[in-house]
């Protein structure tokens, strides 16, 4: 069982509730509800909303996805579950459930890191990751280059969205343009039809003097919102498939060029690139071209398992097995800030899992801030 | 039959074990804000004093609120979860109607109201005909807005006590917080008595706080 864990994983941190059963890098199962309908009157997630629905939806998508895998809930090594980041309700309904399914089996409970999720997910796709993995995470909540020696224990912030997180870009241009929320999905569609290059839009963050890998997309979406506004102005119709083209393109040309950079800086020669935007088709075709002249190999997962998803989580919690993690105790808390170097929340030292441990610091406090949706 | 009764809907994080005669062992804690991480470490303590397992429990038993979310759901989802897991039903109570019952076992008798804090200066409440007798359905209210309908009558909770100039007096010796010994009781009378309980449902009486997004501003200087 220690090279092969069977997990069950359980991921609440934002608008989809998320339960995926693995065998270590194989994936049995992936039952997502989402909520993401309730919430596009809103043009973002509506925390309270989301915290809702996965109440609504924790025991059916669990029940799907055992039922999905074939596996009986007695033959799992262990239920792991997103800890954090994430919207503290949210996070609180998977945490709970995850605790409570644990003890009603007797498995151990790992909580384990959102982000480290999104790059161990590869796993499932392309077998075990390189070590170190240098991984670019893209959606609406973060963006981020990670280098991650050890993926249960290791993993490096080199860089990240100083303002605006890549996805969130794109949910306010497709608001700019009434294209509806989520953005991403909408803008990669329009952008096919469009020229990428018909509008220079700015590239932030690439001057000789900026951060070598921290991103920045205010000042874009303030620059296209700006010459969308001048066509309104001067009663000209707005070439929509134009803007959504040129704007993509300003991202993904940013995230590609950082992303390589990074690997040709580090010596790493290969390149892993997940969460929601990861599954924006520019940005696969521009990472494949760039990564083919730099002579990196790229690792890229299907779509359905860049956004978020359970199957992510019961992978880093495979791989916490596998490789003799502590697990987590039964006082463990949702952290809606909990930092990428955390991959997973073990017991307190000395620990003994089987009686209760609480933290004496406040981490539950709802976050109604920041969309995100992958 | 042994309950396991679990309520998070007030500031008290409470579980009790109960074997349709008497409370076996009962934990109570109050922190507003660690529900989430309360809860678990307190059914384990519980079940260790009593000497029971999770898995010789017949009846899950859940105070489905009202109360405020973030708290309530930790409750309602780790009852569906052990629900789900163990293969045994989940009995859904009022949160305001064990409140009610332990204020019976405390001695108050006749009409009485429960009031709990709602926050937002809002209470939580309903009123009683006595301690196992509820005559108006939980609802949510500015204590000032109340005016007649809790005038002259004992009220008990930590709503009453919030609010002292809404409400009539809040006898001595009566509960502030949800016990889940209580919430155990009442659901074993009855469960006893082939009553049909709640569905494991949470009582938000209020919608959600959708923020909308401020609308898409303008940024060009006019
Ligand atoms: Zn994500």
């Amino acid at each position: 069982m220690a090279d092969e864990p069977l997990v069950l994983g359980i991921e609440t941190s934002c608008d989809e509730t998320g339960v995926g059963i693995v065998r270590g890098h194989t994936l049995l199962a992936d039952a997502v509800a989402s909520s993401v309908d309730e919430h596009a009157r809103f043009g973002g997630v509506v925390p309270e909303v989301a915290s809702r629905a996965h109440l609504e939806a924790m025991v059916p998508t669990i029940q799907r996805a055992l039922k999905e895998a074939g596996v009986a809930p007695s033959d799992l090594d262990g239920i792991a579950v997103t800890a954090g980041p994430g919207l503290a309700g949210a996070l609180l309904v998977g945490v709970s459930a995850a605790k409570a399914y644990a003890y009603a089996l007797g498995k151990p409970l790992y909580g384990v890191n959102h982000l480290a999720s999104h790059i161990c997910v590869d796993q499932l796709e392309h077998g075990p990751l390189p070590e170190p993995t240098m991984a670019l995470l893209v959606s609406g909540g973060h963006s981020s280059l990670l280098l991650a020696p050890d993926i249960t224990s290791d993993v490096r912030p080199l860089g990240s969205t100083i303002d605006d997180a890549a996805g969130e870009a794109f949910d306010k241009i497709a608001r700019v343009l009434n294209l509806g929320f989520p953005g991403g999905p909408v803008i990669d569609r329009i952008a096919r039809e469009g020229d990428p290059d018909a509008i220079a839009f700015p590239r932030g963050l690439t001057g000789p003097r900026d951060a070598a890998y921290d991103f920045s997309f205010s000042g874009l979406k303030t620059a296209v919102a700006r010459w969308i506004e001048a066509k309104r102005a001067a009663g000209e119709d707005v070439p929509v498939a134009d803007v959504s083209a040129s704007f993509q393109e300003a991202v993904v040309d940013v995230l590609t060029r950082k992303a390589v950079r990074a690997c040709r800086d580090e010596g790493v020669d290969h390149l892993m690139i997940g969460g929601g935007v990861a599954a924006n088709s520019r940005l696969r075709a521009m990472a494949e071209r760039r990564c083919e002249d730099a002579g990196i190999t790229l690792r890229v997962p299907r779509p359905k398992l860049c956004t978020d998803n359970g199957a992510m989580v019961a992978a880093l919690g495979a791989e916490m097995v596998a490789r003799g993690r502590a697990a987590s105790s039964w006082g463990l808390s949702a952290d809606s800030s909990l930092p990428v170097t955390d991959p997973h929340v073990p017991a307190p030292a000395g620990h003994d899992h089987d009686h209760g441990h609480v933290h004496d610091h406040d981490h539950v406090h709802e976050l109604s801030r920041k969309n995100l949706y992958a | 039959m042994l309950l396991l009764a679990l309520d998070t809907a007030t500031p008290a994080v409470t579980v009790a074990l109960h074997d349709g005669t008497a409370v076996l062992a009962e934990s109570r804690q109050t922190d507003a804000r660690r529900h989430g991480e309360l809860l678990l470490p307190a059914v384990d303590r519980v079940l260790a004093e009593a000497g029971a397992a999770l898995g010789e429990v017949t009846d899950l038993i859940v105070g489905v609120g009202p109360g405020p979310y973030t708290g309530l759901r930790v409750g309602l989802v780790t009852a569906a979860t052990f629900g789900a897991a163990l293969d045994i039903p989940v009995h859904g109570l009022c949160t305001l109607d064990g409140i009610a019952y332990a204020a019976g076992q405390a001695g108050l008798t006749g009409p009485f109201v429960v009031a709990t804090d709602a926050r937002r200066k809002e209470v939580y409440w309903a009123r009683y005909e006595d301690a196992r007798t509820r005559v108006t359905e939980p609802a949510v209210d500015r204590p000032a807005d109340l005016g007649e309908r809790v005038a002259g009558l004992p009220a008990v909770g930590a709503g009453a006590l919030l609010y002292p100039d809404a409400f009539g007096d809040v006898p001595a010796g009566m509960p502030e917080h949800q016990s889940a010994g209580a919430l155990a009781a009442l659901a074993a009378e009855q469960l006893a008595r082939g009553a049909e309980l709640l569905p494991n449902q949470p009582l938000y009486l209020r919608r959600p706080d959708a923020q909308v997004p401020a609308n898409y501003k303008v940024v060009t200087p006019r």
